[in-house]
């Protein structure tokens, strides 16, 4: 087309006033609709979970509920979440410290020390561990990593302890391979690419000035990265530890496929436990009982309210912490 | 002096081995899981996957052919649903964020959008499950499509917020110079600038939606065969692959753990096929 009838057409085009006034108007009223949509999405869900849980938390009280330690479903029909509770705080925390450091280090390595075209392959292999589907971590935990660790890992320590340390029995637990030790070694496996990102984004905003002023000093490398990098990057890497550790709790198929799902306390380090999220995958689909249901709504809306916290506990420390007053991670 | 010099420089020495152990430590069990994902998979994998109902057990047990194309099928048509539902709300909330950046809405929105974004995914199949198979008295596609939108929902508001907004200012100004309407500056010019980060963002929502088998389970719950009318897909239960995945896993036999392989082998690739096109995408717009 030439210039001058694209020209002509355009002024010849010039919208109404009634065209950009009701335009815009109608534009913005079905943006703030679809904003408002995602608003009413998320607080319907705190509603909707606490709505169907009250009928448990009625009859348990919120306090007695949490701290409630028999799960019973089919005789007593008496419902406390303090066995999840305690398997969801264990095997995340647990997870946590495994991952952190680690996790750092790669961060530390791929920011700091690899040259550009390593730095890249490492953070793709980062953000594919993250992408693995956790049926697919769960369906390897089940059939190669569970009876790995279950023979040459569980038992041999086991049977080391039945011979000279037998007071360690009751800790370590049944050595069946699922159970809270190989729950929480996926789950660290994968938190990692969450901190990772996270410690590497930090370390990376640290202004190049600060790492030159202590090279000048005389500091190695890894004095640099210890006295000018580390301390400056501090509140980057704990919100991505916190925000990991909220993916760890929510974990869920990974999870129930490896922990072999016992609703009874006491826990062991090798034997069987349950998760908050676990015993809702493993009971929600066969409860009958209204009182069942609504508890397993009642430790959905727990585990929602942790969610909250511990991702409100995140975004205020990066913020907190960061000089760019928190508008980007 | 010089004893001091030494010593520092062996410890530096020392960390940087130590940092390249924790990254090979990492990322070893990567590699060793994708290879035992491919091993087994492939050698699970057949013909008759791809044609073939599952059936009953005793279908696999005694040999006969049996297969998850009900399961491929289904999770087609509840990713297709999750994105149909998601992605113009999704958009729509982003652009509100990011062309509408003063409106008294947004610092609720953001906050709202980042909380649900951090929900673990199986409570957003709670609330899917009260919300649609409650009311409609029974499991179906349409709940597990809804149960995936929650999920693809504040990933495609965020990364639309942030494409947008990486579009320089001048643009918007220089639509609304020659005279267009706000609105048609976002639609025509604004937008189409953005489209590769745009469609980069939902598919990297998507593969994150399509890994999710934990909403799934209470919403379109699961199916051994095709439904015998195709409104079945979206009005009953329906198999979708990553929920498929976890049957096979913890059922008791043997055939269905190597089929619980190739359902595993073809999620992984299907999921990872997804982000090598959205990583590609985003390479191509930093080139040009």
């Amino acid at each position: 087309m030439h210039q001058s009838s694209n020209t002509k057409e355009v002024i010849r085009k010039m919208p109404s006033a009634m065209y950009s006034w009701l335009g815009d108007r109608i534009f913005s009223t079905v943006a703030a609709i679809l904003g408002l949509t995602i608003i009413a999405v998320t607080l319907g869900l705190a509603w909707v979970l606490f709505d169907e849980a009250s009928l448990s938390l009625r009859e348990f009280g919120f306090i007695g509920f949490l701290t409630g330690s028999t799960w019973d479903p089919s005789v007593q029909l008496q419902f406390g979440a303090w066995p999840f509770l305690l398997g969801t705080i264990v095997t995340s925390f647990s997870a946590l410290l495994i991952a952190f450091f680690p996790a750092v280090a790669v961060a530390i390595f791929a920011a700091e020390y690899a040259p550009r075209w390593l730095s890249h392959i490492i953070e793709n292999l980062v953000n594919l561990i993250a992408a693995i589907p956790s049926v697919v971590i769960g369906i390897w935990g089940i059939f190669v990593l569970a009876p790995w660790l279950r023979d040459s890992v569980y038992m041999p320590v086991y049977e080391w302890a039945e011979v000279n340390q037998v007071w360690l029995l009751p800790i370590l637990g049944n050595p069946i391979g699922y159970g809270i030790a190989t729950a929480t070694i996926v789950l660290a496996l994968m938190i990692v690419p969450y901190t990772t990102s996270l410690a590497k984004d930090a370390i990376k905003s640290v202004p190049k000035e600060q790492r030159e002023a202590s090279r000048a000093l005389g500091a190695t490398r890894w004095e640099v990265i210890r006295m000018a990098v580390l301390p400056y990057a501090r509140g980057g890497i704990l919100a991505g530890a916190i925000l990991s550790l909220g993916r760890a709790i929510g974990e869920t198929m990974a999870v129930a496929m490896l922990i072999g799902n016992k609703n009874t306390l006491p826990f062991s380090i090798f034997g069987s436990a349950a998760t908050m999220p676990s015993v809702i995958i493993n009971e929600f689909r066969e409860a009958v009982e209204n009182i069942h249901l609504s508890s397993l709504m009642a430790i959905g809306f727990t585990l929602f309210l942790i969610s909250l916290i511990v991702n409100l506990a995140a975004a205020w420390l990066s913020r907190k912490y960061s000089i760019t007053g928190g508008r980007a991670v | 002096m010089s004893y001091n010099l030494k010593r520092r420089q062996i410890r530096d020495r020392i960390i940087e081995v130590l940092l390249v152990l924790s990254t090979v430590i990492v990322l070893l069990p990567l590699l060793i899981i994708i290879f035992h994902v491919v091993i087994n998979g492939f050698s699970a994998l057949s013909w008759e996957f791809f044609t073939e109902e599952l059936g009953s057990p005793s279908r696999a047990i005694q040999g006969r052919p049996t297969g998850l194309v009900h399961t491929i099928i289904g999770t087609l048509v509840v990713d297709g649903l999750a994105v149909v539902l998601a992605v113009p709300i999704g958009i729509g909330a982003g652009i509100m964020l990011s062309e509408y950046p003063d409106h008294r809405l947004n610092p609720l929105l953001r906050v709202m959008n980042d909380t649900l974004n951090g929900i673990p995914a199986v409570l957003k199949g709670l609330f899917a499950f009260v919300l649609i198979v409650k009311p409609m008295g029974t499991f179906s596609g349409i709940a597990g499509g809804v149960a995936l939108a929650f999920v693809m929902l504040p990933i495609i508001a965020r990364t639309t917020e942030s494409a947008l907004m990486s579009i320089p200012w001048s643009i918007r100004e220089a639509g609304l110079a020659i005279g267009l309407p706000r609105w048609r500056v976002v639609l025509s010019t604004v937008m189409p600038a953005a489209r590769v980060a745009l469609v980069t963002g939902t598919l990297i929502a998507f593969a994150r939606a399509a890994g999710e088998a934990a909403p799934l389970l209470f919403t379109s719950f699961g199916n051994n065969y095709l439904p015998i009318e195709w409104t079945g897909m979206i009005f009953g239960p329906v198999d979708t692959l990553p929920q498929r995945l976890y049957s096979l896993a913890i059922s008791p036999y043997s055939e269905w753990h190597s089929m619980g392989w190739a359902a595993a082998i073809i999620l992984l690739g299907f999921v990872i096929l997804t982000f090598i096109i959205a990583r590609v995408a985003t390479r191509d717009k930093f080139q040009n």
